[in-house]
């Protein structure tokens, strides 16, 4: 018999599963399960995997609930076809109440880390500061982060790109650089990256250190328990303590509820489900909330695009997606003053372009037949600190689903507004033939002048401009106070003894950057005392 | 009876008749079938309008391609949650309706040319009624994104695909 050809790439969770990782995927199951651990943790992504790995290190028994599915590089195809539905919440389409807003949310194992483009940045000092000044966080100070942040960049090999950026990126730097508008180099969570491009549709070499090739499975060695296609429905609460979480398997499609339960008791509950599952599951559970606060200040870095094309080929589809990026426009003004917005790039693939160009017919199909020729630049507005912009509220449905209400208003059009005059004029100095501001009654603009004038009357109105999110944050914020927050800022709900909620919804503003290194270093502080706390044993990193 | 005619319609469809001034009585949630019959009556004609400048000249050729289209998308509307599903079923119910298509100004799905459906479409898009943009914008999505999903459609626009590894 000849031995078969081991594949090129090896994929560590298949390695694993066959070495005896103790996974369930909850759709298989026949019949109802009561589990206990010490800790349950919901969602695997980027503050569960931190917190999995860490609470596991110090000997403690976990158990993993994650909603979607175990998938691995051997499942990453690079095609959108298989990868929005699989791996992202409704199939890359997760629209906002009103649906004004469309949001890139990833439901799979590691999360959204899963699915990023690995932008990776530190909390910026600004907005820590806004933190310490309004919401009384005198602990979040960049020193006392410092090794927090440190460690994860070691853990996840985060590093600012050390590759020439792909055209794409190219662009902005050197559009940037015609105007004297500074700009940087992203740093990425990746070792050994081929620079193929299509980080958002699974790393199929993993390179990409996201939570599904380090934490998770770093705590399924240690022998935490992860079950997948399970949907957290409640906590169940004795007082101000939690009894019991309630789960219910999910149907072989991965997408409807079944009438089974697994239960799990623990000695302490996180949360860690993303900022709409995280504070929707407080809300379904009815999670004591006297000052009304669970759900409310959730923000989304309301994210615009300028579609420009070029006289050569661009092929934004190839090559590392984020590598460069501008914060002039964030510090032009006060952190609370007019809203400022980040610069970046952002990859060109056919069916998330598709659905995002505007207009039909001949008009849609001659941008299209431009895809290759085509750089797409997008402005992140930081929202969260105008005094008139509170960011949006997550409630529930009928039936108990979590959705945001995000109000597009005023403050929010008049960065619009600034952002594509910023894009196009870039664009332009980048030598762009026609720059496209995505909006429905945008055309195609051939000069500066022209675009600029245009975009000063373009109607700024919800459906009109396609505005989309691919960070949700806030909604269960943390405060000094229960007046101020949700959670403390050791991620402890104030209200429940055994309570903590671990992910991008404990920030009380947005960040004005891409978010996951802030929720791996801030949650990694808050997993490292609860791990103390619950193990008894002394904290063993960082020093 | 108009209270009724809301919990008949769904929600989807109240707003969009209350918006529009309109009664109508829709039957209980449609069948399986009803359903199907509801999406590819639309689509079959929404299809084309939505890509045209993309679809081949040659009549049957051109057919066989709405038709992968019209299969693309309604695969695509298999994937979404069952929330997001109903919420479609009750727009194409809509849409299928006298009173839909009275609204959308088509007097039948079958014969309509594709001129008077890109009016539908364009007067949707911008209209000032936000479940008439948001019905646009969901036909759009789901028609064109799913549209280049397929490998076949990658040499129009100079896509080469993913590398093999």
């Amino acid at each position: 018999m000849t031995a078969r050809t081991p594949p090129v790439i090896e994929d560590p969770i298949a390695v694993g599963l066959a070495r005896g990782w103790k996974v369930v995927d909850a759709s298989t199951l026949t019949s109802p399960l009561a589990i206990e651990c010490d800790v349950v943790v919901v969602g695997t992504g980027a503050g569960g995997g931190v917190t999995a790995e860490l609470l596991a290190d110090a000997g403690l028994n976990i158990v993993l609930v994650e909603e979607g599915p175990l998938k691995s590089s051997r499942d990453f195809k690079m095609r959108e076809a298989d990868a929005y539905p699989q791996l992202y919440w409704d199939s890359a389409s997760r629209k906002t109440k009103d649906k004004a807003i469309s949001i890139l949310q990833g439901r799979a194992v590691g999360g959204s880390t899963t699915v990023n483009w690995t932008s990776s940045f530190r909390t910026p000092p600004a907005t820590l500061a806004f933190w310490r000044e309004q919401f009384g966080l005198a602990d979040l100070t960049p020193a006392a982060l410092a090794p927090y942040f440190e460690q994860a960049e070691r853990r996840f090999a985060i590093a600012p790109w050390q590759v020439a950026p792909n055209e794409n990126n190219d662009l902005l730097r050197r559009g940037a650089a015609a105007l004297r508008i500074p700009a940087g180099v992203v740093a990425r969570n990746v070792k050994g990256c081929w620079n193929l491009g299509y980080c958002g549709m699974g790393c199929p070499t993993n390179a990409k250190q996201s939570m599904l090739v380090t934490t998770i499975p770093a705590a399924l060695e240690r022998g935490a328990r992860l079950f997948t296609r399970l949907h957290a429905q409640r906590l169940e609460f004795n007082g101000n303590h939690v009894g019991r979480l309630r789960c219910a398997a999910l149907a072989a499609d991965g997408l409807t509820a079944r009438e089974l339960n697994v239960d799990v008791r623990a000695r302490h509950y996180v949360i860690a489900g993303g900022a709409i599952n995280s504070p929707g599951l407080l809300l379904r559970s009815n999670a004591p909330d006297p000052y009304a606060l669970t759900g409310k200040r959730t923000f989304l870095h309301p994210t615009v695009i300028s579609a420009a094309l070029m006289e050569h080929a661009v092929d934004g589809f190839n090559g590392s997606p984020q590598t460069v990026f501008s914060d002039h426009f964030l510090e032009l003004d006060r952190i609370d003053g007019p809203i400022g917005f980040k610069l970046e790039a952002a990859p060109v693939h056919p069916v998330l372009f598709a659905s995002t160009l505007p207009g039909f017919g001949e008009q849609h199909a001659e941008l299209m037949r431009q895809f290759a020729r085509t750089h797409v630049q997008i402005a992140l507005l930081r929202d969260g600190f105008h005094p008139d912009n509170i960011g949006g509220r997550v409630s529930l449905t009928a039936d108990g689903r979590a959705v945001l209400d995000y109000p597009l208003n005023d403050v929010i059009w008049d960065a619009v507004r600034r952002a594509f005059v910023a894009m196009a004029e870039i664009q332009f100095a980048a030598n762009a033939k026609t720059v496209y501001p995505v909006h429905e009654l945008a055309g195609g603009y051939a000069t500066f002048k022209e675009a600029k004038q245009a975009i000063a009357q373009l109607p700024l109105k919800p459906l009109l401009t396609r505005v989309v999110s691919a960070h949700v944050m806030g909604g269960c914020g943390m405060g000094d106070s229960e007046r101020r927050g949700v959670v403390d800022t050791r991620g402890r709900h104030f209200h429940v003894d055994n309570l903590s909620v671990h992910d991008g919804s404990i920030f009380p503003t947005s960040l004005g950057a891409n978010p996951q290194l802030s929720i791996y270093g801030i949650v990694g502080k808050m997993a490292e005392g609860l791990a103390a706390e619950l193990s008894g044993r002394r904290k063993t990193r960082p020093p | 009876m108009r209270r009724r005619t809301l919990l008949k319609v769904g929600a989807f469809g109240a707003a969009v008749l209350a918006a529009g001034g309109v009664a109508l009585r829709l039957a209980d949630k449609p069948t399986a079938e009803a359903r199907l019959d509801n999406m590819s009556k639309v689509l079959r004609a929404v299809v084309p309008a939505l890509l045209a400048g993309n679809l081949p000249a040659d009549a049957a050729t051109r057919a066989r391609a709405i038709e992968d289209g019209l299969q693309r998308t309604l695969a695509t509307i298999e994937g979404l949650p069952p929330p997001t599903r109903a919420e479609l079923d009750e727009l194409f119910a809509l849409l299928a309706s006298r009173p839909g298509r009275w609204l959308a100004g088509i007097e039948s799905w079958e014969s309509a040319t594709p001129d008077a459906v890109a009016q539908f479409l364009s007067r949707w898009r911008t209209h000032s009624i936000d479940l008439f943009q948001t019905a646009y914008h969901a036909l759009h999505d789901l028609v064109l994104g799913p549209w280049y999903a397929d490998a076949s459609t990658w040499k129009d626009i100079g896509y080469p695909g993913p590398i093999e590894l």
